[in-house]
């Protein structure tokens, strides 16, 4: 199994989280939402697989480089 | 007694009636699609209110009579008439409105990555190709400076360089600027994949942009508003209020100027402008030969914008190391921030990995200081 490791591209407020620990995400769904230079981003999952670490709530600040989800494929 | 009692039924036309379809189109893709909702409902009520007849709004008074529509040499009598006379003829409101752009301007990516202003500059190619062609449709030097400028897809530049060379186009050159730029995510898209192989739209960025201090931040707005000004010295008004904004923003002491600046101020300019921009398309202003190949023309400029600005980033990527994905060209056109966002999403689309956002605000925010210099240019030339 390998692992990815998605990490924010922008720093912004998250405004919902769409997946949880232990989903299976496809290429291309939406992670959650940021909320950055007045709009609302997506992250999207960059594989597929299954999501083994977020740990994200609603209104939370980051940074740059700070994880989004570990997702294992 | 019979005045008192006049209605506007028997008044209406086809062509007023067919405005009142258009402005309730407008109103429906600002509020159902979510389209530029701050743009388009505004205009779209005021093309509403104007296309109902015997209203006054846009009335003047010329040689002691009042005439329904707007005119230039007239006394306005109108509440937007006036609005539009004081507030807009008179050039405060375009300028104002730069202050507030200014303040909610973020200039670090171009800071961090100065050949994106090489994009914003590329994407102003469009305006100088529709002044020719205008040019050669048999429009004046002026007339075609005002409908080229339409390509670099800012509202306010465009108004204020309309009324400066050729007024009697002010409704027909805004009322373009203004749809264009809420119908980037429509017309650019096409002209992007044209141009693009899937493999390009494909190319990965770093997400991280270089660190930007707060000097270089500070320095930024006062070194450009001296070298621009200096240059082209009629860039002065746009260009003066855009880096006073940017400062207020980033200096770090007038926090409370520049959240006013960026906020209250600046949604008040925008619902003033918005409404006389929609009521500047009456039936017998909007539905003619003229205005209609000025919105035409606009939508040419436009699109070739977009594709120079693709092109110019293709051809930095033959010299360029770390390739740059050519999408970002296309939000050198000066749309804040729809263009940028455009590439965002078709970024994504081509590949979840890309965030392409901060990359395509250098090139989007140049293009804005791009359009300001390229209408400077022109009044210096004609004006």
């Amino acid at each position: 199994m390998a692992q990815e490791n998605v990490e924010f591209p922008i720093t912004g407020k998250i405004t919902s989280v769409n997946v949880s620990q232990g989903s299976k995400v496809e290429e291309g769904d939406i992670l959650c939402l940021l909320e950055s230079m007045k709009m609302e981003n997506p992250i999207l999952a960059p594989v597929g697989g299954t999501v083994t670490k977020l740990e994200l709530s609603v209104g939370q600040v980051v940074e740059v480089g700070d994880l989004v989800a570990i997702i294992e494929y | 007694m019979l005045g008192f009692f006049e209605t506007g039924v028997g008044s209406l036309t086809w062509g007023s009636i067919a405005m009142l379809i258009i402005g309730g189109v407008l109103l429906y893709l600002g509020i159902a699609k979510k389209m530029e909702p701050l743009l388009l409902v505004p205009i779209g009520f005021g093309v509403i209110l104007i296309n109902l007849p015997l209203g006054g709004l846009m009335a003047c008074i010329i040689e002691g009579k009042v005439v329904e529509a707007y005119a230039i040499g007239g006394e306005p009598a109108g509440l937007i008439s006036r609005i539009f006379r004081y507030g807009l003829a008179w050039e405060i409101i375009p300028c104002l409105i730069f202050l507030g752009l200014g303040a909610m301007t973020d200039f670090g990516p171009l800071i961090a990555n100065p050949k994106t202003l090489i994009l914003g500059a590329g994407a102003q190619f469009g305006v100088y190709f529709a002044f020719f062609v205008a040019l050669l449709l048999g429009f004046s030097i002026q007339e075609a400076c005002s409908i080229g400028i339409i390509g670099g897809a800012d509202g306010p530049t465009t108004i204020y360089l309309t009324n400066r060379l050729a007024p009697h186009f002010i409704g027909a050159t805004a009322v373009a600027a203004y749809t264009y730029m809420a119908l980037v995510p429509i017309i650019q898209p096409p002209v992007i994949k044209l141009l693009t192989t899937k493999k390009e739209r494909e190319i990965y960025m770093k997400p991280q942009l270089r660190p930007v201090s707060k000097t270089e931040k500070i320095l930024f707005p006062v070194m450009a508003a001296i070298i621009i000004i200096l240059l082209v010295p009629k860039s002065a008004p746009l260009i003066g209020m855009f880096m006073f904004g940017n400062l207020l923003f980033v200096c770090g002491v007038t926090d409370r100027l520049a959240d006013t600046a960026a906020n209250a101020f600046m949604n008040i300019l925008t619902i003033l402008l918005g409404l006389c921009v929609g009521c500047f398309m009456s039936a017998e202003t909007f539905l003619r030969v003229d205005s209609l190949l000025v919105f035409a023309l606009g939508v040419v400029a436009f699109a070739t914008s977009t594709a120079f600005g693709v092109s110019l980033a293709k051809l930095m990527n033959l010299f360029l190391k770390e390739k740059i994905n050519p999408m970002i060209g296309a939000a050198g056109v000066s749309a804040v921030p729809m263009a940028a966002r455009v590439v965002q999403k078709m970024g994504q689309q081509a590949n979840p990995r890309n965030f392409l956002l901060m990359h395509a605000m250098g090139p989007n925010i140049a293009g804005v200081i791009g359009t300001a210099t390229a209408a400077g240019i022109f009044l210096g030339m004609v004006g």
